[in-house]
């Protein structure tokens, strides 16, 4: 928590949701947010790194308790995609969408970081007057993976029945291929594409930002007083064992919807 | 909620850890789970063969048993019918012995009876001829009758 500041309401939440902002360039456009960069390279460093050396020594006999749990781990995920996605899913389709869980997941858990202590660990030990630990509770994040998804589906659908293909499905589903349909469908097309990343990025992004703000009004009503830290303790941690259940169900969905708008491309009309 | 540069170097640090995991990850798990599903099928199939063998060598345990007790009953009856064979023809042979004995003393005792009879004739033809002598001896001329004396004792 910033000192220089008055502590108002208003101010701890707005200091809690600013970013740590870098110019790059002229313009707001040309700004990176350094604690959502650095948070989210580091977890996929961690995980990714983990997972690669475990899976380097991966053994086809008896495995050990560490490759046992990346096993299963692989499993669920590719268990999730056998039923989805009917093609070669081992070639990108399931490592793609292990690394979205993953990832995303790991993301997401940052919100178990209690926000205060995080805020006074950043700013008197490292020395950083604004950083937030939660990726995915940055716009930015969740409509790159949402975004990164969406050119995949279209690349997908475009190498699947090739451009012809696409554009002919584009025009002539879901109503048909008569002419006085093709703006009907192709209005219907279009509202999907667009519809399909917002709901896609916006889901996640708003149950995180959703639970830190949360977090953060708990933590508020905590510096009320003696009662207000009683009973603030007792929600906050009631908020904690339900966002368990949050973040791991916005990953798993996350996933599951990467995979289903991969595996729609690859299906004709 | 401000769209930035952050957008781009998200997407750019996802397109690489799905690379990472594409290429590094995944390929070598995978071969892995296959590789232990490959020998535990193996297995399975291969103790499935087992029971399989084992079932048809315990099929033909019993029967050869069971060949064998067929085999050990035929022998046993044939040695008895041999055994009633061999009592037959060994009291066959007595009977035959015995007849062949019975016989031969039953000849030997006509033999003596023979001879007794010859033996007692002699000795009565004697016996009439001495008694006849001493008769005769004072009656008749033992040259005068002695041709009709031998007659007489040719006929006894």
């Amino acid at each position: 928590m910033s000192t220089e500041q008055a502590l108002t309401p208003a101010s701890y939440i707005e200091h809690h949701l600013s970013f740590n902002a870098k110019a790059v360039g002229d313009g707001g456009f040309w700004t990176l947010h350094m604690d959502t960069l650095v948070m989210s390279w580091l977890l996929g460093a961690v995980a990714f790194g983990l997972l690669w050396w475990i899976v380097r020594g991966a053994t086809a006999g008896v495995p050990t308790k560490r490759q046992a749990f990346v096993e299963l781990l692989v499993d669920f995920v590719d268990t999730q995609v056998k039923g989805i996605f009917h093609g070669n899913r081992h070639a990108f389709v399931a490592p793609a969408a292990l690394t979205v869980f993953v990832w995303v997941l790991l993301m997401n858990a940052m919100d178990f970081l209690p926000v205060d202590v995080m805020g006074q660990l950043y700013h008197n030990v490292l020395g950083l007057h604004a950083w937030r630990s939660v990726p995915t509770s940055d716009v930015n994040t969740t409509f790159a993976l949402a975004l990164s998804v969406w050119l995949l589906m279209i690349f997908f659908s475009i190498k699947v029945k090739g451009i012809g293909g696409w554009v002919h499905e584009l025009f002539c589903s879901p109503f048909g291929s008569n002419p006085l349909v093709w703006p009907a469908n192709f209005l219907f097309n279009l509202i999907e594409y667009v519809s399909k990343p917002l709901s896609h990025s916006l889901r996640l992004f708003g149950n995180m930002y959703a639970g830190e703000i949360i977090f953060l009004l708990i933590g508020m009503w905590a510096a009320t007083g003696l009662s207000g830290s009683i009973f603030g303790s007792i929600l906050g941690a009631g908020w904690a064992i339900f966002h368990i259940l949050i973040v791991v169900l916005q990953a798993f969905i996350f996933m599951m919807l990467t995979v289903v708008y991969i595996a729609m491309a690859h299906e004709s009309h | 909620m401000n769209i930035n540069l952050t957008l781009l170097a998200q997407a750019v640090s996802f397109a690489i850890l799905i690379w990472f995991t594409v290429k590094f990850v995944w390929p070598p798990l995978l071969t892995a789970v296959e590789t232990r599903q490959k020998t535990i099928a193996d297995g399975l199939a291969a103790a499935e063969r087992g029971k399989h063998d084992l079932e048809l060598a315990s099929k033909r345990a019993a029967q050869e048993l069971h060949a064998a007790k067929e085999k050990a009953s035929e022998i046993i009856a044939q040695a008895e019918k041999r055994a009633t064979e061999i009592i037959e023809e060994a009291k066959g042979n007595a009977k035959i012995e015995g007849d062949r004995i019975i016989t031969g003393a039953k000849a030997e005792i006509e033999q003596e009876v023979n001879r007794a009879k010859e033996g007692l004739r002699q000795q009565v033809s004697e016996l009439a001829i001495t008694g006849a002598e001493k008769i005769l001896r004072r009656e008749i001329d033992t040259k005068a009758h002695a041709d009709m004396l031998s007659a007489i004792a040719k006929e006894l």
